[in-house]
């Protein structure tokens, strides 16, 4: 179905079942679940998608048509390290665009993409609630404030340490 | 628990609250009788957070154990308004602000300021704090506080956001005992529609009215719930009120479930703000635990209880419509009403939804009665409105004032005027749904039908300043992809003419412009307007239409002149380097991606115009401010 | 009641009514897209906008409440003018080969951009083309062409499917299965329903058309045709002859004129069924074998018992449908009879289905039929023949399958099959005087209950249609609230008359009319003028016993006219 091999663990698969059991019945299930499958895979892979369809007695295509309406679930593997740059209204007018091709430039990958090493994967954020610190850039939670084109090359570079 | 156990909480944490509330003078008195010789409160909130606040407080408490500070409290707030001045602090009962805090200076001022007759560390207050005589100004009088008036914001930065007790202090659940135990449903629906409060969320309809055609509306299962789906992009008051008083939305949710019929709520939350997610989790769960959410509360024999469900990042879902869909596990699209979600809503039960900046006014106003709510702000706008100050502006921030006051006093009086001398060009309300508001209407008094009588809209109270160096033509096309991007793609003319529009402002800021592409973006605009199915479709041309209102000029430009005047759209601009000025450093050279820029060491240098790519970067390595884009 | 005024006409409709209800009552033509009667009601594609009093803005009058009072104006520049935007805006996202296209002059978006003054490319056209699916044995969807009403997705919904969704949001959205798999790879049950639901050209079976002419055209093919019951129905909808319009004679008379073939009656073949089937129920109830038993004669059916409810596969009558037990018995008796190489008779089936389509390609059937056409097809083919349908003579199928029972033609109705297998079982348990009219199965009621004494005997029994309605019954089966001996379930609403292979009906006509009753009255007709009512007394059915199978259930009879079934995985 996905042309990404699925890599799935065993415990994974025992996470969300048991995390799909606990919501089995309850109003609304679907989105909660998936939530959870999210947090547990790191992004939703089709055999996933698959199972939370069979287990909730819901159409695959109902899963999948909400797995890519909401922006915030994916259906790709993130990096190791994922890079969110806000592209709110404050932090735009502060010139975020220019944050962001400075670390699509540093990466060498398009927003929404991944390097190859699957170290990074870079994506637009919509507003963090961080205006005050305009633009802004999010790398695995750690939120950066106040940002020049200039800092991201050392910001990015602390993560390529690990 | 019974309401007196609530009362009695609320009279032991009370003075310690006041503290922060009261002038200096009074503070001092009032503090002895708390058992805390200080209190530092340390901001907790998304944006100091952000700023690794958790580390000043880390270090405080470090600090604290080595110097053998034992009668000082330390306090984790929510959000202070000011985020741009944070790690924020502030020590009572003196409100002596300091801004900027980092781990080293939390050390110091533990060190000089909290320990047994410290002195407040000057060098660190926020400076608009500190009299050129030396004198220190409580934070309260600063002018971007000054000015304001807290009231859905009353608690937050004031109270530790994860302890109900603090909550509960400060005035929390007092109303919804009130409701519970002296007022019936359509008593307590009375106050809300006598006080004239409107929906903070867009639209401003009547909340009372609202909850009043829910509690008539048939049905045995009724729903209440809260839009914290704050999707404009640089709003964010909702988020500060669930970071720093969560407890409030709680009470007011529980006191319209008492009011429309309902035992059930759902708070819809952005997935983006976890500090929020979890504070509300916190709360819900202190809440339950006190019997203020569940079976029974406060003895009067009403049930209530609260779940939560989290976005995943679809603005359309602050539509009321398209949230409940969402809540329901679907995708979240806007279905035509009628039926309004008043008779038919989640799970096609009567539900009541307000947004949380809403709900954080009810309790306010059954303490206070609807006459002194009615008491403030304009002819229709009752009451204050937060707006989310942010942009080209000195103190962005969340800044609450009476409906009413006026765009000059917001810029200047509050938030400090626009930075590096440049000049106020608009300022951008109502987030993508709304418009500008050209610096000709700088005197406009912000209430709902001021802002639309000039082609924009309060919206949720996102206000974004621009100055001189922002093109209007691309701040409008910047809304645009940012609607074209969430529009759910149900009804046709928001599906395709959202991309149609975004297509031609494309054409235009490329260079491409042709006159007729304006009529043909008034007419895709106006379609738009009258038929979409949704208010995202129908407003998602504001943006468009009120910067051709009151900036044609620049529209024209790029058209006709294929020049940008702000200097903003890059397919129109020429980087030029200007031979008096440059000093032949030839450091723009070394810097050029494009190997653009040719010239000999100490001898102007010249940009190849067909080489440019237009990236910035001679301009950010030029010293001497010798090129200039035309 | 409610008084409201439509362009100045008063109107009396009852409470809760909507704009478009009231309209219809006034005269008064309001375009739709993605509305459709029974299917959906959404108010997405804002066709339908007019202005009313009370309403900010104009609003939808497929979902608008009528109320007290109201004036409603249809037809406003400030209407007309949003309408034929709306029209443009569709037009420069669609792929516009209307030359070519299988709904050209047949297309609710064509029709409406004429109507409306609309320019095709004043908001320019998209260039960027889908892909087609086109894996699928029985669906074609090209998404060039999708105006996203989503109307299949509702109608897959009403199936319980829910095979294919949008996907995406905004410009981005499309309809399909999900990921990029093909339908092919889904628990599709090849209804059809889709197809018919589809305004435009962006949904169409997978033709056989081009093999069957060219089987036609074979110097070395022997092409026999034979026609499903409902066929004779609805094939005159396709050349504008009224719906209901039994068009037997002048089918049978077109389908000979397309070339060298015979054409033959697969009524003979439901006859047969009922045979086999009624023999199959007795066995089941003496020998203690799993009941309920299920017809099996409607592929959509069988694909759906098999990927949702696999547990009651043991329920399912063996028989074939009347399709494979015609293409096999052709294959086998025909061919021996007449001196035929089976491998040099080209076997055209015409059905009103999509499902059939599928059917063919089940390895176990024994692939005995080599094509399967629709309704829609064979009016294609007739059309490309230059023949003048409406005018034409009346011919009689050939022999010696021509002649067949009432019973075996009410098969093309839900309820038709019950029936049939009622009349010969009240016969066989019985004797004269049976009854020979069971009406409370008929009807376009999802789900139809009855109790009947036979000759002593009592049976429950049910009638399904929609895979809606079928879940249903066998939920209601399986918590053990309902206990029968015989259901009959169709996976079309109304049965094989509303069919997924049935000729497209435009929106105007499919939202004012019930198709569903219309045609299935012309079946119910042309029973009634039967001499033979019984299927039993069919005597191509004692021919093919006596000279073939022996008895009904005999040993050469399971190996050709039964089959088997077996669980498929959803996903």
């Amino acid at each position: 179905m996905s042309h990404i091999a699925f890599e799935g663990t065993k415990e994974q698969m025992k996470a969300l079942l048991s995390c799909i059991s606990a919501h089995k019945g309850e109003a609304g299930a679907l989105m909660p679940v998936m939530h959870e499958a999210q947090n547990i895979y790191g992004y939703l892979p089709a055999e996933v998608q698959t199972v939370i369809a069979e287990k909730l007695n819901i159409p695959l295509a109902e899963v999948y048509g909400v797995a890519t309406f909401y922006s915030q679930f994916s259906l790709t593997p993130k990096g190791k390290h994922k890079v969110s740059i806000c592209l709110g209204t404050a932090c735009y007018v502060k010139g975020s665009d220019k944050i962001l091709e400075a670390v699509e430039h540093e990466l060498r990958i398009k927003c929404g993409e991944c390097t190859p090493d699957k170290k990074f994967s870079i994506e637009s954020c919509r507003c963090v609630g961080a205006c005050g610190l305009a633009p802004v850039m999010i790398i695995d939670g750690e939120v950066y404030g106040r940002l020049k084109p200039d800092d991201v090359k050392g910001i990015l570079d602390k993560y390529l340490q690990d | 628990m019974t309401v007196e156990q609530l009362k009695k909480i609320a009279a032991e944490k009370a003075n310690i609250i006041n503290v922060r509330r009261i002038v200096r003078e009074q503070a001092e008195k009032l503090s002895r009788t708390t058992g805390y010789r200080k209190q530092v409160l340390v901001c907790g909130g998304t944006g100091c957070t952000s700023s690794h606040s958790h580390e000043v407080i880390e270090q405080l408490e470090a600090s604290f154990e080595e110097l053998g500070i034992d009668d000082v409290l330390i306090v984790k707030t929510g959000c202070f308004g000011l985020c741009a001045l944070g790690p924020i602090m502030i020590v009572y009962p003196e409100g002596a602000f300091y801004s900027q805090m980092t781990p080293e200076h939390a050390r110091t001022v533990a060190e000089k300021h909290l320990v047994k007759g410290g002195q407040i560390v000057k060098e660190l207050l926020y400076v608009e704090t500190v009299h050129d005589d030396g004198s220190v100004i409580p934070f309260s009088e600063i002018p971007f506080y000054k000015h304001q008036m807290r009231v859905a914001l009353r608690n937050c930065g004031v109270i530790a956001a994860e302890d109900i007790d603090e909550a509960i202090g400060a005035g929390d659940y007092a109303a919804l005992a009130r409701v519970l135990t002296e007022m019936t449903p359509d008593g307590v629906i009375e106050e809300i529609q006598k006080s004239g409060l409107r929906g903070r969320g867009g639209a401003g309809f009547p909340t009372g009215m609202k909850w009043k055609f829910t509690r008539i509306a048939e049905g045995d299962v009724k729903y209440v719930c809260c839009n914290a789906d704050e999707g404009d992009p640089g709003a964010f008051m909702d988020r500060s009120v669930l970071e720093g008083d969560p407890h409030c939305v709680l009470e007011a949710m529980t006191i319209a479930g008492y009011a429309v019929g309902a035992h059930e709520g759902y708070i819809y939350v952005r997935a983006e703000y976890p500090i929020a997610v979890d504070r509300l989790k916190i709360a819900i769960k202190q809440s339950r635990k006190y019997g203020l959410l569940g079976k029974n509360i406060l003895g009067s024999g009403f049930d209530f209880d609260i779940h939560i469900r989290l976005g995943a990042g679809a603005f359309v879902c602050g539509e009321e419509t398209a949230l409940m869909a969402s809540i329901e596990g679907k995708r979240g699209e806007p279905r035509p009403r009628p039926p309004f979600s008043a008779q038919c809503g989640l799970f096609r039960k009567p539900t009541v939804l307000n947004n949380v900046e809403t709900w954080a006014n009810i309790a306010p106003i059954i303490l206070n009665g609807f006459h002194w709510f009615s008491s403030i702000g304009t002819e229709r706008s009752k009451g204050t409105k937060v707006f989310a100050v942010g942009g080209k502006i000195h103190n962005v921030g969340l800044v609450e004032v009476p409906m009413g006051t006026s765009l000059k006093t917001i810029i200047y009086d509050i938030g400090g005027g626009i930075p590096n001398g440049k000049q106020f060009k608009a300022a951008q309300t109502g987030g993508p749904s709304g418009g500008c508001i050209p610096a000709k209407h700088i005197d406009i008094g912000m209430d709902f039908d001021n802002l639309v009588s000039i082609g924009s809209m309060m919206g949720s109270g996102g206000l974004i300043v621009m100055d001189e160096d922002t093109c209007m033509v691309d701040i409008a096309k910047f809304y645009l992809e940012f609607t074209a991007d969430e529009s759910c793609g149900k009804c046709t003319p928001c599906r395709i003419g959202t991309k149609r529009l975004l297509e031609t402002l494309d054409k235009i800021c490329s260079g491409n412009g042709e006159p007729a592409d304006l009529e043909k973006i008034k007419e895709i605009s106006e379609h738009m307007k009258s038929s979409s199915l949704c208010a995202l479709g129908q407003s998602a041309p504001n943006p468009v239409l009120s910067a051709l209102e009151h900036f044609g000029e620049e529209y024209n430009a790029h058209i006709y002149e294929k020049s940008c005047p702000a200097g903003v759209c890059k397919s129109l601009l020429n980087y030029y380097i200007e031979p008096d000025k440059c000093r032949g450093c030839t450091l723009c050279a070394r810097n050029c991606p494009a190997n653009a820029i040719s010239g000999t060491v100490k001898a102007a240098h010249e940009i190849d115009a067909k080489k440019c790519i237009k990236c910035g970067q001679c301009i950010a390595h030029c010293k001497f401010n010798a090129i200039v884009k035309k | 009641m409610v008084n409201l005024k439509i362009n100045g006409i008063a109107v009396s409709v009852p409470e809760g009514s909507t704009i478009l209800q009231a309209a219809k009552l006034a005269n008064v033509r309001i375009p739709t897209l993605c509305y459709l009667k029974d299917v959906q009601c959404v108010g997405s594609c804002r066709l339908c906008l007019v202005e009313a009093t009370g309403a900010r803005g104009l609003v939808a009058a497929c979902v608008y409440p009528v109320s007290e009072g109201m004036e409603v104006r249809t037809n406003t520049p400030r209407v007309r003018r949003s309408r034929k935007t709306t029209i443009e805006l569709i037009l420069s996202t669609h792929k516009k080969k209307c030359l070519s296209c299988v709904r050209s002059m047949n297309c609710e978006l064509q029709k409406l951009a004429l109507e409306y003054n609309a320019e095709e490319d004043r908001f320019g056209t998209d260039h960027d083309l889908k892909p087609i699916d086109d894996l699928s044995a029985s669906v074609v969807r090209d998404n060039s062409k999708c105006i996203m009403c989503t109307r299949c997705v509702a109608a897959c919904e009403h199936q319980t499917i829910g095979a294919i969704g949008p996907k995406n949001r905004g410009y981005s959205k499309v309809i399909g299965s999900p990921y990029d798999v093909s339908l092919a790879f889904t628990p599709c049950v090849n209804c059809g329903q889709c197809v018919v639901a589809c305004p435009v050209g962006a949904l169409y079976e997978k033709s056989a058309v081009a093999e069957v002419w060219g089987a036609i055209v074979d110097p070395s093919k022997k092409v026999v045709f034979y026609t499903a019951p409902s066929v004779r129905a609805t094939l005159g909808e396709a050349f504008g002859l009224p719906v209901g319009t039994n068009v037997e004679g002048r089918m049978v008379t077109a389908i000979k004129q397309l070339g060298d073939v015979e054409c033959f009656n697969m009524d003979i073949t439901a006859d047969l069924t009922i045979m086999e089937e009624a023999t199959e129920l007795l066995s089941r109830l003496e020998n203690g074998n799993p009941t309920p038993m299920f017809t099996s004669c409607c592929p959509g059916w069988v694909k759906f018992l098999e990927h949702y409810y696999p547990q009651y596969i043991p329920n399912l009558s063996t028989c074939k449908s009347p399709q494979e037990m015609f293409s096999a018995v052709l294959k086998t008796y025909y061919c021996r009879k007449n001196g035929i190489n089976p491998d040099d008779l080209f076997v055209v089936s015409v059905i009103p289905c999509t499902a059939k389509k599928f059917e063919v390609s089940r390895e176990e059937l024994g692939g005995y039929t080599d094509a399967a056409l629709t309704t829609r097809e064979l009016a294609k083919m007739i059309k490309e023949a230059g023949i003048d349908f409406a005018n034409l003579s009346e011919s009689e199928y050939d022999l010696p399958f021509g002649d067949a029972s009432g019973a075996g033609a009410i098969f093309g109705a839900t309820g038709g099959v019950m029936e049939a297998a009622l009349r010969t079982a009240a016969v066989k348990l019985g004797g004269d005087g049976a009854p020979l009219e069971f009406k409370e199965v008929r009807g376009t009621e999802g789900v139809k209950e009855a109790e009947y004494t036979l000759g002593g005997t009592t049976v429950k029994i049910a009638v399904a249609s929609g895979l809606g309605n079928a879940r249903k019954v066998l939920d209601a089966i399986k918590s053990g609230e309902k206990d029968y001996a015989f259901v009959e379930i169709m996976a079309c609403p109304g049965g094989c008359v509303n069919g997924g292979g049935q000729p497209y009906v435009h929106d105007e006509v499919r939202n004012n009319v019930d198709l569903k009753t219309l045609r299935a009255q012309a079946l119910y007709d042309y029973d009634g003028e039967r001499n033979i009512r019984r299927s039993h007394e069919t005597p191509a059915v004692e021919m093919l016993y006596n000279e073939f199978f022996g008895s009904p259930n005999s040993a050469k009879a399971h190996k050709l006219l039964h089959t088997k079934y077996s669980k498929r995985e959803k996903y």
